[in-house]
């Protein structure tokens, strides 16, 4: 492979151009009265602020995790803006008209956020830095009982549903980045389904980092009740900068009895350039709670972008019968750092969880799996099966897997299966000798190995996702 | 001409080693030549360095298909210009489905014509045709390139892969190796109807069972790196009764 690897050039990011609009920061730093600040600005009751507060006391006696297989320069946590708010909605307007700036920033994302230009079937809340912009469908969707607004909309409105989901699945003791979060935690989506929907469309969010100098803390909650089903997506992307930006979220899912939650992600922030110069830091936790029996939630991911990334979408399996899956591509090239994979708790009885882990790495990049899968005492009759995979393009890179595995009940069957391979030069060959030419055929072949998990994929995405896996190892073969 | 192969030395890039060693050959449309040799004697080698397979390197001669420099394009150039190599041993693509492969090889040569690409009903429409010429079953076809074929599967493949890109030259290497009778005939019956006065192919077997049906205008031997003995179709049925100990003693060994 050698021969053909290694002509690195700098590929395109294409989104990553800035929104010149007027926006609205407090100052930088961190400490009791900034979260007052944030907390005031959003007009929180007081709950939340004691919320915030007890956060980020306890995430002052914290120190940054050293665990992950990544080398993480030092974050002064004092530098960065938390807040950030472009100014949405033009002045004076009476209908809560969009700055016709933002409306072309999220056109050119390919995010139409005009009602009637909005994409079928699809309803989407557009976050850009600290705020949602704007939601589309919210009224469709309301006339089914379906609640879909940005987290801070749905503080306002619908104060006793956060309260009581808000961090029970994620606790602010959880992690730093955890503890961090619930102190500043900015918008993301909130989504609520009431027994017995079935939700028509898909709902998505697409965050936006614009501001310079600041960071992003996303915070969605998804409560999907009875019997109910969603498919949910989230894309990202930022622009391309030579300073870091940190982007710490914490997705929240609760599944009832018999519930569905699908959850995408096709995370595409800026992954730095060809050196290693800028790029986000995507530091999230996701975790799912299966409370009620039989629910079910599927993770599917692939994530192309950020310089450093460190997530583990979790699956708690605390109802009888209870499914969680995970499916994942990760891809790194240049000097991109990724550990990430997931963690499976069977805590009901005849819990099933499926783990299908596809890391790609190129360049000089560095990329894991870490994957947990816990049967707890109780947890009879607990299946478990996870497949990881590594493929390498070229060798100044690196793939490792760090399976765990603690399982207390002897019912349970844990099956744990790994490969590592190369693109053959073979392959490549047999694609040159019918015609097509080496970027393609590597194209043809990263697509061919992602297949399970992008076909795990609302069908609209997947074909972005596979433009994206080609695009981000674009130069990483000669 | 076609092919003309002059004076051809090529060396495997890892080891240095030289494995041809002076290859001349020349091919005209409408012809069948079949080359047959010990093994190891080089063929897959000729095959790979016409293809422009990057684990050797040419360190002499000249080859001039189709009034071009073959040895200065790209291996998919080669491929656009009309060259097609059904391998030995096909190789596996986990996930890529043979329609999707298949869509991809079509669309780049018509690109290099300067055609559109074909419409998703005009391909599969082609892909259908060209599966009848090697009795290949429509399942195949929906399966990712070559994975968990039969060693027959693959052959069959390759020929369904000729079918569909027409090539001006095929070389095939083996191709009736892991063929049951049948499919012998089947893979044979499906060359016989792609050949015509405006191409040729080179036949690389070990057996006459093969050139039963394709019949060979002209049987080379290759031995050691270098065609030694060239002749008609009745060479094949020689080397089939006496194997190649009479020929090395021709030479002196
Ligand atoms: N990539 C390679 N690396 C190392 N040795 C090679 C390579 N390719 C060919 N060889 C060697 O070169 C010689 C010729 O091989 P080649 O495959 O061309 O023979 P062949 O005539 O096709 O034999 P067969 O009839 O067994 O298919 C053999 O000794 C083989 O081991
Ligand atoms: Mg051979």
């Amino acid at each position: 492979m050698d021969n053909i690897v290694d002509k690195v050039t700098n590929e395109d990011y294409k989104y990553g151009f800035t929104t010149d609009i007027e926006t609205e920061v407090i100052p930088k730093g961190l400490n009791e009265d900034i979260i007052r600040l944030i907390s005031k600005k959003k007009n929180e009751p007081e709950w939340l602020l004691e919320f915030r507060l007890e956060a980020f006391r306890h995430w002052q006696t914290l120190t940054v995790p050293t665990w992950p297989h990544l080398s993480i320069p030092e974050i002064d946590f004092q530098d960065i803006y938390y807040y950030a708010a472009p100014k949405a909605e033009v002045e004076g307007s009476e209908n809560k008209e969009i700055d016709p700036e933002l409306l072309k920033t999220f056109d050119k994302l390919g995010i139409p956020l005009h009602e009637q230009k909005a994409l079928a079937g699809m309803a989407v809340d557009a976050v850009m830095d600290s705020v949602s912009v704007k939601t589309t469908q919210q009224e469709a969707l309301a006339e089914l009982g379906i609640i879909f607004c940005s987290i801070g909309e749905a503080v306002q409105n619908y104060p006793e549903l956060v309260r009581k989901y808000l961090g029970s699945v994620v606790s602010h003791t959880d992690n730093f980045y955890a503890a961090l979060n619930s102190a500043v935690f900015s918008d993301g989506t909130f989504v609520y389904i009431p027994k017995g929907v079935r939700c028509p469309m898909e709902l998505s969010t697409y965050f936006r980092i614009n501001a310079k100098g600041s960071g992003q803390f996303e915070r969605t909650l998804i409560v999907v009740d009875d019997d109910s089903y969603v498919s949910y997506l989230e894309g990202c992307s930022a622009p391309m900068r030579d300073e870091n930006q940190l982007h710490a979220a914490i997705v929240e899912l609760v599944a009832m009895e018999h519930s569905e939650i699908k959850y995408s992600t096709v995370q595409n922030w800026y992954p730095g350039d060809k050196d290693g110069k800028g790029g986000i830091y995507n530091f999230v936790t996701k975790r799912a709670l299966c409370k009620g029996n039989g629910s079910k939630v599927s993770w599917t991911q692939v994530e192309t972008g950020s310089a450093i990334t460190w997530k583990y979408p979790s699956c708690v399996l605390l109802g009888d019968n209870s499914v969680g899956e995970f499916y994942s591509v990760a891809v790194t090239n240049n000097y991109q750092q990724a550990d990430t994979g997931t963690k499976m708790i069977h805590i009901g009885k005849n819990t099933h969880s499926h783990i299908v882990s596809k890391g790609i790495s190129a360049g000089h990049s560095q990329n894991s799996y870490r994957g947990l899968v816990k049967v707890v005492e109780n947890a009879s009759n607990a299946r478990n099966y996870s497949q990881c995979d590594s493929l390498l393009l070229g060798d100044k890179c690196g793939a490792h897997t760090f399976p765990y595995m603690e399982v207390r009940n002897e019912t349970a069957i844990v099956e744990h299966e790994a490969t590592t391979s190369k693109i053959s030069e073979d392959q490549v060959f047999y694609c040159n000798q019918r015609g097509i030419k080496t970027e393609d055929a590597i194209a043809l072949i990263v697509g061919g190995y992602a297949k399970e998990v992008i076909s795990k994929l609302p069908m609209e995405f997947a074909v972005e996702a596979k433009n994206l896996l080609s695009i981000s190892l674009e130069g990483s073969v000669g | 001409m076609l092919l003309e192969i002059k004076n051809l030395h090529a060396i495997i890039k890892s080891n240095g080693k030289e494995i041809l060693k002076g290859i001349d050959l020349s091919i005209n449309a409408g012809e069948v030549h079949a080359i047959m040799g010990p093994n190891g004697s080089g063929k897959s080698t000729l095959s790979s360095v016409l293809a422009g397979n990057p684990s050797y390197e040419v360190t002499e001669g000249e080859v001039i298909f189709n009034g071009k420099n073959l040895l200065e394009l790209s291996p998919e150039d080669r491929s656009h210009e009309g060259l097609f190599l059904s391998f030995q041993y096909p190789v596996e693509i986990p996930g890529v489905s043979m329609s999707n492969f298949m869509r991809a090889a079509i669309n780049e040569h018509r690109k290099y014509k300067g055609l559109e690409p074909l419409s998703a009903s005009d391909f599969l429409k082609l892909m259908r045709e060209k599966q009848e010429y090697v009795e290949l079953n429509n399942k195949l076809a929906g399966r990712s390139v070559n994975e968990g074929f039969s060693g027959g599967e693959k052959k069959r493949n390759e020929i369904f892969q000729m079918a569909m890109l027409e090539p001006k030259l095929s070389i095939l290497d083996e191709t009736d190796s892991g063929l049951d009778i049948d499919a012998l005939r089947i893979v044979a019956g499906g060359v016989n109807k792609l050949k015509s006065s405006e191409n040729a192919s080179i036949v690389i077997t070990h057996y006459q069972r093969l050139l039963d049906y394709i019949v060979p205008d002209f049987v080379h031997v290759l031995y050691k790196g270098k065609i030694v003995k060239s002749a008609g179709k009745e060479l094949a049925l020689e080397l089939e009764k006496k194997g190649y100990d009479w020929i090395k003693k021709e030479l002196g060994e």
